[in-house]
């Protein structure tokens, strides 16, 4: 097999540190876009409805 | 119970059970001679119990339409009971093999099922596998339809998958009573018991897919996806790092495909996320829902707990390594796993930070509510456990922690002071709305517990971070000559106080949760009584269906 130890280092240093910089960056844009706070503002406050049945 | 479900999900039951009596049955003269023969009868045994349960009822009326119009709460109240069974049963276990390590005497059989090897796997699956995983499993059914609006797809699943884990639980703690293990911690049980956790834990997973699916509310709330991290995660390890060649079909011994260094860091990466996606994300999903829900407040930060959410699940998977310093393992694999320990203090502070600052303003009801408090209390040991661990990740620290009961104690202030507090807070809020009582039989039984939980979690912890600092610097103390100052027996005998100290703050820990099942046994009992005399007598049973399902 190609994969050795050198190989396996390389690319956990390069492409490892890229992909979780893109992850947190996606992360973050989700998060912090103004459009979603509406969603999230019911998400948080819905959760606390006393109507203990499934929507219809 | 049984009647519950519709004819066609009897019918279902029966045969799945029928086709697992048949695998016990192949088991139980395919492995005859092996300890895989007792597991056969076992199996067979479990199967044929629940089958006549099922068969009892086969022929009752179809369940009422009106049932679709509520939440199906059945597996969630029977996993109630199974976690404080299995809470009681592990913990009295653990305190066991405390009490071996303090006075190794009590040995008191001389057979090998009760000697400290084969318990302590007891204990460590009792209380993660069965107390943790069926509280995980009953609150996440009951979290997923509130927060989605939706009833479970179907009937049988949820019990498919409650039973089905109970059985592998059975099974695996069975197991290491007769010395079948694979010697990976917390991945002890065997390649048959393992591949029976991935079917239930796919269909776990289906489940839960497909209750969202019908989902009435646009956004999945957060506590959802912690839910189905600690799913989709544990199936992937569970997995990885069972993998593994059986000796024969007829026999319980199987090798890992891995071996050496690869096995090590397989095993913990495995260990490290089994921490990480069931001893936290599942119970960071509880705390999210019934901390806010008990507290009357919505979370302190929603974006803040997706945030979160997200560094945990990038930075755990890669901090593995650190149970791997000064080991044969690359020194940058360590290196990396101490780096990602030490980033993720951020995003478990800001859940343990988020969870506190949703309290503000709301301080009065934490001290007057013990469910709260508990709760609470449980968010400050997340933040202290996880700050010691980010501490002990340290390659320096790590050589003073590593093999000492310093270890031991941070993983009980996790294991108690977080994941068992959380568990207890979340199932006292619970157990009302479950048996539609207005509250638990006894508010003072929960401040009682709520005080022994809290001084045998203290008196724990703290013995055990007295005994793993001595015992480290013992055993790095070097004479004039430059050989060790302190023989192994030395550090043993320093010990010795300590471990009395710990089995008896366990000792108090478990009497709490005996006064817990004591409390959920009251209050059940009163709920029915209740009913009995809300239905005022003169109604056929079948009228009050919902309540004859919840006193079951
Ligand atoms: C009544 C309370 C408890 C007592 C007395 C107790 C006692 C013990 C003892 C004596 C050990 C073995 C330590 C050693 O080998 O040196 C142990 C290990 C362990 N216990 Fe507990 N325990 C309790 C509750 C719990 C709970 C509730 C959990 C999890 C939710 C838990 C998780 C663990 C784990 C993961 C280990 C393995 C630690 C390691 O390998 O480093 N324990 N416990
Ligand atoms: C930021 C979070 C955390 C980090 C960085 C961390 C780090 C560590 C480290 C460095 C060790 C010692 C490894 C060794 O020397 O062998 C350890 C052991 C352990 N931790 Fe944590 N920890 C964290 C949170 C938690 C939490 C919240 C819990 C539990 C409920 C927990 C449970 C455990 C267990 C069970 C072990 C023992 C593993 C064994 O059997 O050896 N940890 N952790």
């Amino acid at each position: 097999m190609g994969i050795d130890h050198e190989s396996v280092v390389a690319v956990s240093k390069s492409w490892g540190l890229f992909y979780l910089i893109a992850m947190a960056a996606g992360v973050l844009v989700y998060t912090l876009w103004p459009g979603n706070r509406k969603r999230f503002t019911r998400a948080k406050t819905s959760i606390l409805d006393k109507n203990d049945r499934p929507g219809e | 119970m049984v009647t519950g479900l519709t004819v066609s999900e009897r019918h279902m039951a029966l045969f799945v059970l029928g086709a697992l009596a048949l695998a016990g049955l192949a088991m139980a003269v395919g492995g005859r001679g092996d300890p895989l023969a007792v597991h056969g009868y076992i199996v067979l045994a479990f199967s044929l119990g629940l089958g006549f349960v099922v068969l009892s009822a086969l022929f009752a009326p179809e369940p009422p339409e009106s049932r679709l119009s509520e939440y199906y709460d059945d597996p969630t109240r029977v996993g109630i009971i199974l976690s404080l069974a299995w809470a009681v049963a592990g913990m009295f276990v653990g305190v066991w093999v405390a009490a071996l390590l303090a006075w190794p005497e009590l040995t008191f059989v001389d057979s090998a099922w009760a000697s400290f090897g084969r318990l302590r796997p007891v204990h460590t699956s009792g209380v993660i596998f069965g107390f943790g995983g069926n509280a995980l499993i009953a609150t996440s059914f009951h979290v997923l339809q509130r927060t989605s609006r939706a009833r479970l797809p179907d009937q049988f699943s949820p019990w498919f998958v409650l039973i089905g884990y109970n059985l592998f639980c059975l099974i695996a703690a069975s197991g290491y009573l007769i010395g079948v293990t694979q010697s990976k911690e917390y991945a002890e049980p065997e390649w048959y018991a393992d591949i029976w956790l991935v079917i239930v834990w796919v269909a776990y997973f289906v489940l839960y897919i497909r209750t969202l699916q019908r989902r009435k509310e646009p956004h999945i709330y957060v506590a959802n996806w912690y839910y189905m991290a600690f799913i989709l995660v544990v199936a992937v390890l569970h997995i990885v790092n069972n993998l593994a060649v059986p000796v024969t079909f007829g026999h319980a011994k199987s090798y890992s495909l891995f071996s050496g260094v690869q096995d090590a860091m397989t095993q913990w990466w495995y260990g490290h996320n089994a921490v990480a996606f069931f001893l936290t994300s599942g119970f960071l999903g509880m705390m999210y829902y019934y901390l806010p829900k008990r507290a009357g407040r919505p979370i302190f930060s929603y974006r803040l707990s997706i945030i979160s959410f997200w560094g945990i699940t990038f930075m755990y998977m890669w901090a593995g390594a650190h149970h791997l310093h000064y080991t044969a393992l690359p020194q940058w694999v360590q290196t990396l796993g101490m780096t990602f320990s030490l980033v993720l203090l951020v995003p478990s502070w800001a859940s343990a930070g988020n969870a506190l600052a949703t309290l503000n303003g709301a301080w009065h009801k934490v001290r007057d509510d013990a469910t709260l408090r508990f709760m609470m209390v449980a968010a400050v040991f997340y933040g202290l456990s996880t700050f010691e661990g980010s501490f002990m990740a340290i390659r320096a620290v790590n050589s003073l922690s590593h093999y000492t009961d310093w270890t031991v104690g941070h993983v009980h202030a996790g294991a108690l002071g977080w994941v068992a507090m959380i568990t207890f807070g979340s199932l006292y809020a619970l157990v009302p709305w479950m048996w539609k009582t207005e509250r638990m039989y006894s508010p003072r039984l929960i401040e009682l517990h709520f005080w022994l939980a809290l001084a045998g979690t203290v008196v724990y912890v703290f013995a055990m971070w007295n005994s793993g600092i001595i015992q480290g610097l013992m055993w790095r103390t070097y004479n004039d000559s430059g050989t060790l100052a302190y023989s192994f027996i030395d550090s043993l005998v320093a010990m010795h106080p300590y471990y009395i100290a710990r089995a008896f703050g366990g000792l108090l820990f478990l009497t709490g949760a005996v006064v817990c099942c004591v409390n959920v046994a009251m209050t059940i009992r009163m709920a029915r009584h209740a009913r009995k005399a809300e239905a005022g007598g003169d109604v056929p049973l079948y009228g009050q269906a919902g309540a004859a399902q919840a006193g079951e």
